[in-house]
């Protein structure tokens, strides 16, 4: 049967923290059957384990629920469902915490279902028993380096347990740390009936899945010709209008800003990429080189012609690990001589520090000077007399009480310095625990995922 | 002509463990086979001396006439480690289109 479909699918935030006008003006102004939303970045799940181990009732994306507390009656009207990564650590609090929210706004007749297994942090020992190296994939290095000090660990899982989770009449589906390609491939699969084996089709949903998940990044923002995008405040958030084959038109609300044209979304299949022709996911390979696009008429491209293999025998893991702490302070010196001027507060600070009894290591020490160009270093070559720059001075190390000393340092700066310095109003910076970042592997028979609906 | 790549193309950056990609689309088919040939890696290690600390890979994307830049060791550590403004690469992108090259006259 030929399958003329046409199934909506759209991404609403690409980070915790960003816009929640992504997906309020989604669900309000136009055409939609899935929102997903992406919220977990490798620091996140480190956050959110330390949020959980003081609150059993924490460790998830928190503003995800107030969030469905203002779309959820449009969706339930509109039959729009949402699938989002907001469980974090924690999907069980999650769900209760959307149930709750759903009694509250008198809804009835929805079902919300978690994805879980992803979660391998209480497993490690057994695992590591069991073969498995969790050798560092970028640098070979063994676990035992860092095993003590392990905050998080998280399987990047794949979209099948998200489309069983809609076979089974899921309105809401919550994982961990599927792969952000996944929230958008589990609607794909269940609504058109993919195979598992069909890997065109599933590497076309990942190619998807990677235009949608910056959100406003393939419809104007962060373009190069800026020049040519109109109404950013108001800019539209991605369509992908998908059809059973695989191919998908992206688009955006009518009456919206930004713009999609074949750059808006070329720009986007290039960002954070790798090996184009092996673009990794847990349930294929992915070719880019193998992409088409072109444009179908105002704000649409076409994207077909997606190609892509068997997925790799593992799932990639990622760890957080505690790696010391940092810190950084700012402060704004202005003309004239207002770089030489920077530079001598910089020395004054770690100076200051040692009168303290707080040695700082060289290699451990931060500067910048923002207004010389630090983004452009060796490209462009900085102005010669700035009328002003904001100094960033700052340190790390394993003792958080020395780094702070840097942080009181500052501030005296502006009546014990030379003139020209201000800048000081947003307080005294404090050190910061540096979450290190441990990507492994881990052999897919070692994970499983389970699927828990509950009704309301 | 000498022509920054700012007349010839657009570009997107992000981050890649401690380094950043760089993407590069040109504006039409007969510039991305310039871009071939005159943006090496070796180029771009080049242009990029006091950011990217490690090597420069390239990939070729001739569907998208784009080129993919990856420039290991370019975040000051990286991650959640640098105290670098940019911390993920973001502007490297920018950064990139104002490398000037020798332009054939009438390609742009």
């Amino acid at each position: 049967m030929n399958d003329e479909r046409i199934v909506r699918i759209a991404n609403g935030q690409g980070f915790w923290g960003d816009s929640l006008l992504g997906p309020l003006r989604l669900v309000q102004e136009g055409p939609l059957d899935y929102l997903t939303l992406d919220y977990l970045a490798e620091v996140t799940m480190s956050i959110m384990q330390k949020l959980k181990s003081r609150d059993p009732n924490q460790g998830y994306a928190t503003d995800f629920v107030l969030m469905l507390q203002r779309i959820l009656p449009i969706c339930k009207e509109r039959g729009i469902k949402v699938v989002a990564n907001a469980g974090g650590v924690n999907p069980q609090a999650c769900q209760q915490a959307i149930l709750h929210v759903i009694k509250e706004l008198g809804i009835t007749g929805m079902k919300i279902a978690i994805v879980e297994g992803d979660d391998i942090i209480n497993d490690i020992d057994d695992l590591v028993a069991g073969g498995e190296a969790f050798k560092n994939l970028d640098t070979g290095e063994s676990l035992d380096t860092v095993r003590d000090r392990i905050t998080s660990a998280n399987v990047y899982i794949g979209a099948k347990p998200i489309a069983d989770a809609l076979d089974q009449g899921a309105d809401i589906v919550i994982t961990g740390r599927a792969t952000d390609p996944s929230l958008v491939i589990g609607p794909l699969i269940h609504e058109f009936g993919w195979s598992m084996d069909d890997f065109d089709k599933l590497a076309a949903g990942t190619v998807m899945g990677h235009i949608l998940e910056c959100g406003a990044q393939c419809t104007g923002g962060n373009y190069t010709r800026w020049r040519e995008v109109e109404d950013f405040a108001r800019i539209g958030y991605p369509v992908a209008e998908a059809k059973a084959d695989g191919s998908f038109v992206l688009t955006k609300h009518d009456n919206t800003g930004g713009l999609v044209t074949e750059d808006t979304v070329a720009s986007q299949l290039l960002y954070e990429m790798g090996d184009p022709e092996n673009y990794l996911g847990p349930d294929c390979v992915a070719d880019f080189t193998t992409i088409q696009i072109a444009q179908d008429g105002k704000d649409r491209v076409r994207v077909s012609g997606v190609k892509g293999k068997a997925p790799t025998p593992t799932y990639k893991v990622s760890m957080a690990y505690s790696n010391g702490y940092k810190i950084a302070g700012t402060l704004v010196l202005t003309g004239p001589d207002a770089v030489e001027k920077a530079k001598l507060c910089a020395d004054v600070v770690f100076d200051r520090v040692a009168l303290h009894g707080v040695k700082i290591p060289d290699e451990d020490r931060f500067v910048e000077l923002v207004g010389t160009n630090v983004c452009y270093q060796g490209i462009v070559p900085a102005p010669e007399q700035p009328g002003e720059v904001i100094l960033r001075v700052g340190a790390k190390g394993a003792d958080r009480k020395a780094l702070d000393v840097i942080g009181r340092e500052l501030a005296p700066l502006v009546t014990a310095g030379p003139p020209g310095v201000t800048g000081f109003a947003a307080g005294r910076p404090r050190a910061s625990e540096i979450v290190g970042y441990w990507p492994a592997l881990i052999d897919k028979d070692k994970v499983t995922t389970t699927v828990t609906v509950k009704e309301v | 002509m000498k022509k920054q790549l700012f007349e010839l193309a657009i570009s997107r950056s992000g981050d890649k463990g401690d380094g950043s990609n760089v993407g590069v689309k040109a504006n039409s088919p007969a510039i991305y086979d310039f871009l071939v040939k005159e943006l090496t890696p070796e180029r771009v290690k080049a242009h990029f001396s006091e950011i990217c600390l490690g090597e420069v890979e390239r990939y070729e994307l001739p569907n998208l006439n784009a080129l993919n830049f990856i420039l290991h060791d370019s975040l000051g550590g990286g991650g959640t480690e640098t105290q670098k403004t940019d911390a993920q690469g973001k502007t490297h992108g920018l950064a990139m289109l104002h490398m000037e090259l020798d332009v054939p006259d009438g390609l742009v």
